[in-house]
């Protein structure tokens, strides 16, 4: 219980505040850390997700891969990388980088994989080109499977992104291993706190937002909200986004 | 005009969906290809548009091979309707009509209303223009089918089993505005369809197809009728079952057409009392088609008498 007052005492301290230390410096770096480390995965795993998702092929190598970055330790690639290009935000963007390709991707191309057969059969038939067919079909239609996995990257990203701390003056991080280095267990606490709550605070609006790109089209077709029916009928799709494989 | 020739369609896992298959479509009619599944119909009507390219043989239309046009221009100017409508679920009824034109460039308000107009041609009020395709009946859907494919105007419609998945009394109905449409626009349909009794209603020219594309037998309904060409094809339309094979009975002075079965199927009229529709001209022949079921169709066409 001490801990928890003393965590909550620190976090109201207006001294933690200003400065390039301060709490809110560190939540701005943390989330642009993020944003940028989404960013790069996005520009990698989108267009390979959309292609494997289009064409129908390679689908195998891409679950084995992704599988297999989602197996590397964070921590440890962390380490490897900066050995080998030194302290500095370097390491923690690839290593974070790696950390976020899987579930966007398999958003990607399960979000394409969802759309009807029949739909993109019919777009083809009446004279789409292959482009048209993605960007009038299949991006409009797959958006919110990308979105969740993007959603799912992002919630991975902003907690993992603590570890950048661990070689670069940078993020949310530097309390927890400031903390843990002179035994302030409430500095420690304090920054998991907010962590903690960037996190459900970027889950929310990816939650809104995903509500917000199904076309209007199919979310009218759909029958009134049953939560638990919902989660249920996609089991196969939801697991694969958030396992990334 | 439409030529098959010698056309053949195997598939890169061996199947030999058509196998040496040669036909002429002629302009401004219906034509009916109908068969089980496995009897390569749809295969040969994706050929037309080359959505399927054959493996041998060529296909032209008005003397032009389709393999010398680009695939997504040909596509374009050919209208196609298949089951389950197949519009884009996000995107509303009236953009739906309009997807096609709007791609080769017409100005969206243009676009706009033609697709409306188009609405009133396949008999849909135009107050489901704004909708999405998941907020209509199926038969809604359908009809919204037709008129993408009719959105460019094209010479040639192509149909996919089209009213294969709406109930019974929806198809007749479908039917029955497909008959119309063709009769005031003219266009060459070629119509893909399992159902033998459909084909009958709405072909001018019928293909029975086996397995492979193989040609059981090609006429009008009524020489199919008069004369099926083997035990496969008098099976395929029902004659051995005694459905087609109508005697007159006299009841109370008319002369009532009775099936094998001794059921009722229609009352002959015309031809012997004089009473009847007996304009030989193809509009009469249309429009009492149109108010006859199937079964009537039959007897109005398909015997001998």
């Amino acid at each position: 219980m001490n801990y928890f007052t003393d965590a909550v005492a620190w976090l109201l301290d207006p001294a933690h505040y200003p400065g390039p230390t301060g709490i809110p410096t560190r939540i701005g770096e943390q989330l642009l850390f993020t944003a940028v480390t989404l960013l790069l995965a996005s520009v990698i795993a989108i267009p390979i997700g959309f292609l494997i998702g289009h064409t129908g092929r390679d689908r195998g190598i891409a679950v084995a891969t992704s599988g297999g970055l989602r197996a590397i330790p964070t921590l440890g690639l962390l380490t490897l990388v900066a050995l080998w290009i030194g302290i500095g935000l370097g390491a923690p963007y690839v290593a974070l980088t790696v950390l976020a390709i899987p579930p966007i991707l398999a958003g990607a191309y399960t979000g394409f994989e969802a759309v009807n057969r029949a739909t993109i059969d019919a777009a083809r038939a009446v004279g789409m080109t292959e482009w048209q067919i993605v960007r009038h079909v299949e991006i409009p239609l797959g958006l919110p499977l990308l979105i969740g996995g993007i959603r799912s990257a992002t919630l991975q990203v902003v907690a993992t992104a603590t570890l950048a701390a661990y070689i670069a003056d940078f993020g949310l991080g530097r309390f927890l291993f400031a903390g843990l280095k002179t035994n302030d267990y409430a500095q420690m606490l304090g920054g998991s706190i907010l962590v903690i709550l960037l996190a459900l605070v970027l889950e929310g609006l990816f939650a809104g937002l995903q509500k917000l790109v199904v076309p209007r089209g199919v979310a009218v077709g759909r029958p009134p909200v049953d939560r638990k029916a919902s989660t249920r009928r996609r089991p196969g799709m939801e697991s694969a986004i958030t396992k990334g494989i | 005009m439409i030529e098959f020739r010698s056309v053949t369609k195997e598939f890169p896992d061996g199947t030999l969906a058509v196998d040496d298959f040669s036909l002429t479509i002629p302009s401004h009619r219906t034509t009916v290809l109908v068969g089980s599944s496995g009897s390569g119909k749809t295969t040969l009507l994706r050929m037309i548009n080359r959505m399927v390219d054959p493996t041998g043989g060529t296909i032209e239309i008005d003397g032009v091979s389709v393999a010398s046009l680009e695939p997504v221009k040909l596509r374009r100017s050919i209208g196609y309707v298949m089951q389950n409508s197949g519009l884009l679920p996000h995107r509303t009824v009236v953009d739906n009509v309009a997807t096609v034109p709007l791609l080769r460039g017409v100005r969206r308000k243009k676009a706009r209303a033609d697709a409306l107009d188009l609405l009133d041609t396949v008999g849909l009020d135009r107050a489901i223009a704004d909708r999405y395709p998941s907020q209509l009946s199926g038969g809604q859907q359908q009809r919204v089918g037709v008129a993408r494919g009719l959105a460019v105007d094209p010479n040639i419609l192509l149909m996919d089993e089209p009213f294969g998945a709406v109930d019974p009394i929806v198809r007749a109905e479908l039917q029955q505005e497909l008959i119309r449409l063709q009769h005031e626009l003219g266009k060459t349909v070629v119509f893909v369809t399992h159902d033998i009794d459909e084909a009958f209603l709405l072909g001018d020219q019928i293909a029975i197809l086996r397995e492979g594309g193989r040609i059981a037998q090609l006429g009008t309904p009524a020489e199919i009728l008069a004369h099926p060409a083997d035990d496969f094809v008098a099976s395929f339309i029902g004659a051995d079952r005694g459905k087609r094979a109508l005697h007159v009975e006299s009841q109370d002075g008319s002369d009532v057409l009775v099936d094998a079965d001794g059921r009722p199927a229609g009352v002959l009229v015309g031809r012997r009392s004089g009473t009847g529709p007996s304009d030989p001209s193809g509009s009469s022949d249309l429009s009492s088609r149109a108010r006859s079921d199937a079964a009537l169709d039959v007897t109005a066409e398909g015997l001998p008498l």
